[in-house]
C-alpha cells in the first residue's frame, strides 16, 4: 500500500516535470500533497499521532497551499510556464536520471530492517532532486515555489519513517513554518507582479557583480 | 527566565502592532533589546544548562546569545533615529517584524532539542524577509525572493541533515530515538556512521546557506545590500553567528561520535573558499554595502578556518565571533548613514564621507582598519590568535594562504573604502546630520572592539574557553 503510494508521488513528480499548464501542475503538487497525507497511516496503521499528522499535512500541502497558489495566478492572470531554462524534454530525461540516482544510491545506505522492503528513502530523494531540479530550471516564480514545495514533500516522505521519533510539537511546527513560508512568499509574489508586470524571474538581475 | 526571554520580545511585537504612535512604537525596539540584554545577562549568571528537554544555556549558547542581544540593544537605539528619517515608510511591519526577529534568534540560540533548533531558524528567515522589502523598490523586491528562496532551500536540507542523525539514531538502537541534544549527544557513540555523516554534510550546507558560507554565499550580497542598515548589522552579526551556532552543534555530534576529523576537513574547506570568494569579489566593488556583505562571507570563513584548525584556534574563533559582530554593527550602522546622507550607496556619488559627515565618515574608516584585522584593535587580537593556531598546529601552507588572502582583502576593501571617505567635502541634497541617536550605536560598538583589541576581561576569556572546550573532542 505506502510503496504504491510512493510511486504515484513519482509519477506526479514527472508529471509537474514535464508539463507546462501552471493550473495542471499545481493541481499534481496539490494531489501529490493530499497522496502524502496518507502515507503515516500506510505506514504506521491507525494511530491518532499519524491521524494528526495525516489531517495536518493534508489541509495544507493537499488544500491551503494548492489554493493559495492558485488564487495567485488567478490574479495575475498567467496559464503557461514559457521557455523554461532546460526545456521539457531534457528535464524529463534529467528527471530520469536523477530518480534512477536517487535509487543506486539508496541502496548503499544501510536501513533498519523494518524499512528495507519500502521505498521511502529512494522516493524521497527522488522527490527531493525533482523539486530541486524544477526550482533551477524554470523562470517563473511560482513554479520555482512548487519545486520548493515538492521538495519539502521529499523530507516529508523521510520524516514519516521517523514520525515515531519526533514528537508531534515538531512535526507541527515544521509544517506550520512551511505554510508561513509560502505564505510570505505568495506576498513576495504578489509584489513581483506588481512592480514588474509579469512572475518572471528573469527580470530579477538587476543585482549582480 | 530564559522562558521569559523568549516570550518577552513577541509580546511587545504584539503591543507593537496595536500602539498608535509613530515614535512610541520605534521606541518599543530600545525598550524591547534593553530588557532583553538585562535579562540576558540575568540568564547567563542564573539560567541552568538545562531547562527541561527542550531549552537550556550552555557556554557556547551564552556567548551568543550575549552578543546577538547586546547588538540588537545597539540596532534598536540606531533604529529609532533611522525610523525618524523614513518616516515615509512607516515603520508598522519593521518594529513587529525585528523584535520576532529577535525572539526566533534567541530561541535558536537556547534550543537544546534540533527540531526546535530547526523550527527557530527557519522563524527568523520568515522574519527577516519582510525587513529586506523595507525599502519596498525593485531591487528590495529581488533580494528579498533570492534570500527567501535560497535560505528556505538551505534550511530544508537542514531539515533533512537533522532527520538522517535521527534515523542514525534509529539504526544504531544505542538510545531511544529522539533529537533531544544531549540525549544525542551521549548516545554519539552508537549512532550508525553513514547517517550520522551524511546528516552532517547536510547540515553544513543547510545552516551553511544561511550562514553565507561560500559557495552559499549567493544571496548575501543582494540582501545586506538593499537591506536598512540595522537590518545589516543583524543579520551579519546576529543571525549568522546563530547559524553558525547550528553547525556547530553538528561538530560536537561529529566529535562525540569520534568523527570530529571529518567535519573539521569540511568547515576548514569551506572556510578557505569563503575566504578566496570574498576576497575576489572585494577588489574593485563600487557598492560600500556590497562590500561589507562580501566582508561578512570573508568572516564567516574565518569562523570556519578556525574551528576547522582546532585547539588555539578555535579560542580565536570564539573570540572572532564577539568581534564581527560588533564590528559588523558598527559598519553597517555607520555606512547607513552615509547612504542616508548622500542617497546612495555606490562610489560614484559617495566620496569625500570623512569631510561631509566627520562622524560617520570616521567611524566608517576606523571601522574598516578594524574589521581588516589592524591593530589595535579587536579583530586583530582575534585573527592573530586563530593564526598562531593554524602555525602551531603545524599546518604552514594554509596559514601563509589565509595571510595571503587576508592582504588582498585589505587592498580591495581599502580602496573602495578610501574612495569613499578621503577627498573634498561634497554639498549634500539630504537634509541628513550626524545625529546623536544615530552616531551613538557605531561608536560604542567601535570603542567595545578597540577594548577588546586592548584588554580581555578574565570573565569573558573564562566564557570563551568554556564555549571553545564544547568544541573539542571530550576525552
Amino acid at each position: 500500500m505506502a510503496n504504491l503510494l510512493l510511486l504515484a508521488v513519482i509519477l506526479i513528480n514527472f508529471f509537474t516535470l514535464g508539463s507546462a499548464r501552471l493550473v495542471a501542475c499545481i493541481r499534481a503538487v496539490a494531489l501529490q500533497g493530499a497522496l502524502l497525507a496518507l502515507l503515516p497511516l500506510a505506514t504506521h496503521g491507525f494511530s491518532g499521532h499519524a491521524l494528526l499528522l495525516g489531517a495536518g499535512a493534508l489541509l495544507l500541502k493537499g488544500i491551503f497551499i494548492p489554493w493559495l497558489l492558485l488564487r495567485a495566478i488567478r490574479e495575475v492572470r498567467i496559464r503557461r510556464e514559457v521557455e523554461p531554462f532546460i526545456g521539457f524534454v531534457p528535464t524529463l530525461i534529467l528527471g530520469a536520471l536523477v530518480t534512477a540516482g536517487a535509487f543506486i544510491f539508496a541502496d548503499f545506505l544501510p536501513l533498519a530492517p523494518e524499512h528495507v522492503a519500502g521505498l521511502n528513502v529512494p522516493t524521497a530523494l527522488a522527490t527531493m532532486f525533482s523539486g530541486f531540479l524544477l526550482l533551477i530550471t524554470r523562470r517563473k516564480a511560482i513554479t520555482q515555489v512548487l519545486g520548493y514545495l515538492i521538495l519539502e514533500n521529499g523530507i516529508f516522505i523521510f520524516a514519516v519513517l521517523l514520525s515515531a521519533a519526533l514528537p508531534l510539537m515538531v512535526e507541527a511546527g515544521v509544517l506550520l513554518d512551511l505554510l508561513v513560508g509560502v505564505f510570505v512568499m505568495g506576498i513576495v509574489l504578489n509584489q513581483i507582479s506588481r512592480e514588474f508586470a509579469t512572475l518572471n524571474t528573469e527580470r530579477l538581475t538587476a543585482l549582480k557583480e | 527566565m530564559l522562558t521569559a526571554l523568549i516570550l518577552l520580545p513577541l509580546a511587545l511585537a504584539a503591543l507593537a502592532l496595536i500602539l498608535p504612535g509613530y515614535r512610541s512604537r520605534s521606541w518599543l525596539l530600545p525598550a524591547g533589546g534593553g530588557l532583553h540584554l538585562a535579562l540576558a545577562c540575568w540568564c547567563v549568571h542564573t539560567a541552568p544548562a538545562h531547562l527541561g528537554p527542550w531549552l537550556g544555556l550552555d557556554p557556547l549558547s551564552r556567548l551568543v546569545l550575549l552578543v546577538t542581544s547586546l547588538l540588537f540593544f545597539g540596532c534598536a537605539l540606531y533604529a529609532v533615529g533611522y525610523l525618524d528619517l523614513r518616516r515615509d515608510r512607516g515603520n508598522r511591519t519593521m518594529v513587529p517584524c525585528l523584535l520576532v526577529f529577535l525572539a526566533a534568534m534567541t530561541l535558536a540560540v537556547a534550543a537544546r532539542h534540533l527540531g526546535l533548533l530547526w523550527m527557530a531558524v527557519e522563524a527568523t528567515t520568515i522574519a527577516s524577509a519582510p525587513l529586506i522589502y523595507f525599502n519596498r523598490n525593485r531591487l528590495s523586491i529581488e533580494a528579498t525572493w533570492k534570500y527567501l528562496l535560497l535560505c528556505s532551500v538551505g534550511i530544508a536540507l537542514a531539515m533533512l541533515g537533522i532527520l538522517f542523525v535521527a534515523y542514525a539514531a534509529l539504526l544504531g538502537g544505542g538510545i531511544p530515538v529522539s533529537l533531544q541534544f544531549d540525549d544525542l549527544l551521549a548516545g554519539a557513540a552508537t549512532l550508525s556512521p553513514p547517517w550520522l555523516h551524511a546528516g552532517f554534510v547536510f547540515m553544513l550546507v543547510g545552516f551553511g546557506t544561511k550562514m553565507g558560507l561560500a559557495p552559499l554565499h549567493s544571496w548575501k550580497p543582494d540582501a545586506y545590500g538593499e537591506a536598512p542598515g540595522m537590518v545589516g548589522a543583524l543579520l551579519a552579526g546576529g543571525l549568522t553567528s546563530v547559524a553558525f551556532l547550528a553547525i556547530l552543534r553538528g561538530l560536537q555530534l561529529m566529535n562525540a561520535a569520534g568523527d570530529g576529523a571529518m567535519a573539521r576537513q569540511a568547515l576548514l574547506g569551506m572556510g578557505l573558499l569563503s575566504l578566496l570568494v570574498a576576497a575576489v569579489f572585494m577588489v574593485r566593488q563600487p557598492d560600500i554595502k556590497r562590500l561589507l556583505a562580501y566582508s561578512s562571507v570573508e568572516h564567516m570563513g574565518i569562523l570556519a578556518i578556525g574551528v576547522g584548525i582546532g585547539g588555539l584556534a578555535t579560542f580565536g574563533a570564539m573570540l572572532h565571533l564577539v568581534n564581527n559582530a560588533l564590528t559588523k554593527g558598527c559598519l553597517f550602522l555607520s555606512a547607513g548613514n552615509i547612504q542616508r546622507a548622500y542617497d546612495s550607496k555606490r562610489l560614484s556619488e559617495v566620496h569625500g564621507a570623512l569631510a561631509t559627515l566627520p562622524v560617520s565618515g570616521a567611524i566608517f574608516l576606523a571601522g574598516f582598519l578594524a574589521v581588516t584585522g589592524s591593530p589595535p584593535f579587536g579583530p586583530f587580537m582575534s585573527e592573530f590568535t586563530i593564526l598562531r593556531g593554524i602555525f602551531g598546529n603545524g599546518q604552514l601552507a594554509i596559514g601563509l594562504v589565509m595571510l595571503l588572502l587576508l592582504a588582498t582583502v585589505f587592498i580591495g576593501m581599502g580602496a573602495t573604502v578610501l574612495t569613499a571617505t578621503q577627498g573634498e567635502p561634497v554639498q549634500l541634497d539630504t537634509s541628513f546630520h550626524d545625529s546623536a541617536l544615530l552616531v551613538a550605536s557605531p561608536l560604542v560598538f567601535l570603542l567595545l572592539v578597540l577594548l577588546l583589541g586592548v584588554y580581555l576581561p578574565s570573565s569573558l576569556q573564562t566564557a570563551l574557553h568554556d564555549a571553545a572546550a564544547l568544541l573539542e573532542v571530550q576525552p
